[in-house]
C-alpha cells in the first residue's frame, strides 16, 4: 500500500504546483465565463449558462479582432520562417570567415534581445510621420507625403505585423542554425555525388532534416503571437478605427476598461480554445518525433 | 533578588512598548502624486500631520499613475485596498460599484466637518466619495514667437483658432497650428481635447439625469463639425489616431505644433524640455456667440477612503488636514495645481505671471469633466474615439457617430 502512494508522494510537490498555477486559475476563469458578472459586481453573481459566449462570438467586433488575430499570427509564422531560415542559411554558409559570422550573428540577433515595451517606443519613433523611415522614403523618392504608418487604418495592421516580424525572426534563426549545423555533411556529400545542385540539396536534404524543428517552431509561434499584447497596445491600442484590434487587445479592454470580467474571462477561455487546438498538434508532432 | 528584579523590569518594558504601539495607527496612504512631486517635499507635508496628530503615522505606497490605477482597483477587489487612496474622477464609479470606498458624507457628519470651503466633491447616489485637493486646468498652451511670426493674436473664439491654425501650418516644414491625440490605448484625447472644445461653450453631453446626451445634442455635433474642419483642412498634426498625450507635449515643446489643450501639471517639464520655447496660456476658445462662463476641463487628484479601514478617524483627519487651507496651499503650491480648498493659495500663484494668468482663467470659469464619476469612463472616451475617426476618414455623418456612441454609451450606463 504505501508502495503504491510512494511515486504519487513524490509527484505530489508538482501536482500542487500545477494545480495552483495553472488548473485553479483556469477553473477560476471558466467559472467567471459562466455568469452574468464578477469582481466588480457586489451582488452574487447569477449562472447564465453559455450566454456570454453567444454575446462574444455574435459580436462584430470580436469577429473583426479574430480575422485580425489570425491575419497577424499567419502572416507572422510564414516571414519568420522565411526569414529566420534565409539568415541561418546565409550564417551557416563556408564562405564567410568565423569572425564576420559572429559579428553578424550579434547583428541579427539584437531584436530578440530587446523587450516588446521598447521595441514599441523604438518603432513608434522610427514610425512617426516626422520620424526617420518617412524621412528615408521621402529622401529615396519612394513617397511623395508623410505616410502615417500606424494612424491609417490601411497601414497599421501590416506595420504592427511587420515590427512582430522584426521583433521575432532571431528565435527562428537561432533554432534553424542549430538544426542546420546537426545535419551530416555525408548527406550533402551523396547529394552532390547523385548530381543535385544547390537547390535540389536544399529541397531534398536541408528542408527534410529541419522538418521537425520548422513543424515545432510554427506550431509554438502561432501561439506566442496569438498571445501578443504588449507590442500592439503600445503601439497602436487597437486603433486606429480597430484595424489592429486583436484577442488580446480585445480582451484587455474587456476586463480594465469596460471592467466586465465575464465577457473577458469568456474572451480568454475563447484564447485557450484555439491554442488548446494548436496545442495539441504541437503535442502529436513531438510525439511522432520521439518514435 | 537581583535577577527578579530584572525579570519584572523587562516585562514592564515589554508592556509598555505594547501599550505605545497599541496607541499608534499606520495609516495606508496609496497614490501617484509623491513620484511627481519634487522629492520628499510630500513626504513633509505627511511628517507635519504626524506631528499634529501624535499616535498617527502614515505611510505612503506611491507608484506611476497607471500601475496605482491597476493596483486599487485589484486590491479592492479583494478587499485589501490600503486605507486611504489617491484617486481619479474616472475611477470613482468603478470602485464605489465594488462597495469599496466609505462614504465621505459619513466621515464628515461624524466629525461635525463644515465642507463650505471645498471647491468640489464627487458625489454618487447623494454621498460623496472623493473630494478633489488638487486641479490641474487643461487652458490651449500658444507658441508666442510663432504666433507673432504670422501676425496673430491668442485665438478667444473657434473662428479665430481655425484661422490662426491656418496661418500657422506649414507642412515643408513640418509645422502644424494643432494636435489632436486619438489613440484608442490613452483616449482622453476624448475628454481633453475633443469634449473640452464643448464645455469651453457652456454645452454637455449629458442630460439633466445625468445620463449620456450624444444623439440629437447640437451643441455637441456643431464641436465635432468643427474639430473635423480643422481635420479637413490640414492644419492638425499627422498621426493623430495613434498620438498619445505625451507626443502632443513634445510636438509643441520641439515647436512642431504651435498650439495644443493641454494640463497646467506639464508647465515644469515643457520649460525643462525646452527653456527658450516663448509660450502662453490662454482660455479654450469658445463658439462665436457665446460670452457666458467658460468650462474648463480639468484633472484631479482625488482622495477618498477605504471601506475596509479599522481607522476610519484617522483616516478622515489625514484628508481633514490636506484639505484645510493651510495643508492644501502646501500641498497645490509644490504640484503647481489649483486648491481644493477655495480659500487656499498656493504661492506659485504670485511668483509666476503665467500661473497668474492661468489663475485668471481658473476664476473666470468653471470646473467642467463631465467623465468625473461616470461609469467605466475610460470606456466611454474609447468608444466615443471610435466612431470619432471613422467620422474624421468621413466614413460616417456627424449624426451617425452620435448615434452609434449614444448606442454603446447606453450599454455601459445600463
Amino acid at each position: 500500500m504505501k508502495r503504491k502512494f510512494l511515486p504519487y508522494a513524490y509527484l505530489s510537490p508538482t501536482l500542487a504546483l500545477l494545480a495552483a498555477l495553472t488548473i485553479v486559475p483556469i477553473v477560476t476563469v471558466f467559472l467567471y465565463s459562466l455568469v452574468d458578472n464578477v469582481i466588480i459586481n457586489q451582488n452574487p453573481p447569477v449562472f447564465v449558462g453559455l450566454d456570454n459566449y453567444a454575446e462574444v462570438l455574435t459580436n462584430r467586433k470580436f469577429r473583426g479582432a479574430l480575422s485580425n488575430t489570425f491575419y497577424f499570427a499567419i502572416v507572422s509564422v510564414i516571414a519568420h520562417f522565411i526569414i529566420g531560415l534565409s539568415f541561418a542559411l546565409l550564417l551557416n554558409t563556408r564562405l564567410i570567415g568565423n569572425k564576420t559570422k559572429a559579428l553578424f550573428r550579434v547583428i541579427y540577433i539584437l531584436p530578440w534581445v530587446f523587450t516588446a515595451s521598447i521595441i514599441a517606443i523604438l518603432w513608434r519613433l522610427l514610425l512617426n510621420p516626422h520620424g526617420v523611415i518617412n524621412f528615408v522614403l521621402f529622401e529615396l523618392g519612394i513617397t511623395q507625403e508623410k505616410l502615417e504608418w500606424l494612424s491609417d487604418r490601411d497601414l497599421a495592421l501590416n506595420a504592427v505585423t511587420f515590427i512582430n516580424i522584426w521583433a521575432g525572426y532571431p528565435f527562428y534563426m537561432v533554432s534553424f542554425l542549430a538544426g542546420l549545423q546537426g545535419i551530416p555533411d555525408d548527406l550533402y556529400e551523396a547529394g552532390r555525388v547523385d548530381g543535385g545542385n544547390s537547390w535540389q540539396l536544399f529541397r531534398f536534404i536541408t528542408l527534410p532534416q529541419l522538418k521537425p524543428i520548422i513543424i515545432s517552431l510554427a506550431l509554438l509561434d502561432f501561439i506566442w503571437t496569438i498571445h501578443q499584447f504588449t507590442l500592439i497596445w503600445m503601439t497602436t491600442g487597437g486603433g486606429p478605427m480597430r484595424s489592429t484590434e486583436v484577442l488580446s487587445t480585445y480582451t484587455y479592454k474587456a476586463a480594465f476598461s469596460s471592467h466586465e470580467y465575464s465577457i473577458a474571462s469568456t474572451l480568454a477561455m475563447i484564447i485557450l480554445a484555439i491554442c488548446t487546438f494548436v496545442g495539441v498538434f504541437y503535442v502529436r508532432n513531438q510525439r511522432m518525433a520521439d518514435e | 533578588m537581583k535577577r527578579y528584579l530584572l525579570a519584572v523590569l523587562m516585562i514592564l518594558l515589554l508592556v509598555a512598548a505594547g501599550a505605545a504601539s497599541a496607541e499608534d495607527v499606520t495609516l495606508e496612504f496609496q497614490q501617484w502624486w509623491e513620484p511627481e512631486l519634487p522629492e520628499g517635499s510630500f513626504r513633509a507635508i505627511l511628517d507635519e500631520f504626524e506631528a499634529a496628530n501624535p499616535g498617527i503615522k502614515v505611510e505612503t505606497i506611491s507608484g506611476p499613475y497607471l500601475t496605482t490605477k491597476d493596483q486599487i482597483i485589484a486590491s479592492a477587489a479583494t478587499g485589501t485596498m490600503a486605507d486611504v487612496v489617491g484617486l481619479d474622477g474616472a475611477w470613482v464609479n468603478v470602485l464605489w460599484k465594488q462597495g469599496a470606498l466609505a462614504s465621505l458624507s459619513q466621515a464628515m457628519m461624524d466629525a461635525d466637518y463644515d465642507d463650505s470651503e471645498l471647491a468640489a466633491q464627487i458625489r454618487l447616489a447623494g454621498q460623496t466619495y472623493m473630494i478633489p485637493i488638487a486641479n490641474f486646468i487643461y487652458p490651449v498652451f500658444v507658441n508666442l514667437d510663432m504666433l507673432a511670426e504670422a501676425g496673430i493674436e491668442p485665438p478667444t473664439t473657434r473662428a479665430e483658432f481655425a484661422a490662426a491654425a491656418i496661418a500657422l501650418t506649414d507642412p515643408d516644414n513640418n509645422v502644424y497650428g494643432w494636435a489632436q491625440p486619438l489613440s484608442l490605448e490613452q483616449p482622453n484625447g476624448i475628454q481633453n481635447d475633443t469634449m473640452s472644445w464643448l464645455w469651453a461653450s457652456g454645452g454637455s453631453m449629458l442630460d439633466e439625469m445625468g445620463q449620456p446626451h450624444l444623439a440629437g445634442n447640437e451643441a455637441l455635433s456643431d464641436t465635432l463639425e468643427f474639430l473635423k474642419s480643422l481635420h479637413d483642412a490640414g492644419v492638425v498634426a499627422p498621426g493623430s489616431f495613434s498620438m498619445k498625450e505625451n507626443e502632443k507635449v513634445e510636438e509643441f515643446v520641439n515647436e512642431r505644433v504651435a498650439m495644443i489643450v493641454n494640463t497646467l501639471a506639464h508647465f515644469t517639464l515643457i520649460r525643462e524640455r525646452n527653456p527658450d520655447l516663448n509660450f502662453d496660456i490662454t482660455a479654450l476658445p469658445a463658439a462665436e456667440g457665446y460670452d457666458g462662463p467658460r468650462g474648463l476641463p480639468y484633472a484631479s487628484w482625488g482622495i477618498g477612503i477605504s471601506s475596509n479601514t479599522e481607522h476610519q478617524a484617522e483616516a478622515w483627519k489625514l484628508i481633514d488636514f490636506l484639505t484645510s487651507v493651510e495643508g492644501n496651499s502646501k500641498l497645490t503650491s509644490i504640484a503647481n495645481a489649483f486648491p481644493g480648498n477655495v480659500n487656499a493659495t498656493p504661492d506659485f500663484i504670485t511668483t509666476d505671471p503665467l500661473f497668474e494668468t492661468a489663475f485668471e482663467i481658473f476664476q473666470e470659469g468653471y470646473l467642467a469633466n463631465e467623465f468625473t464619476g461616470l461609469p467605466a469612463a475610460e470606456e466611454l472616451m474609447r468608444q466615443m474615439a471610435e466612431p470619432f475617426q471613422f467620422y474624421l476618414e468621413g466614413d460616417i455623418e456627424v449624426d451617425e457617430l452620435l448615434e452609434l456612441a449614444q448606442a454603446e454609451w447606453e450599454d455601459i450606463f445600463e
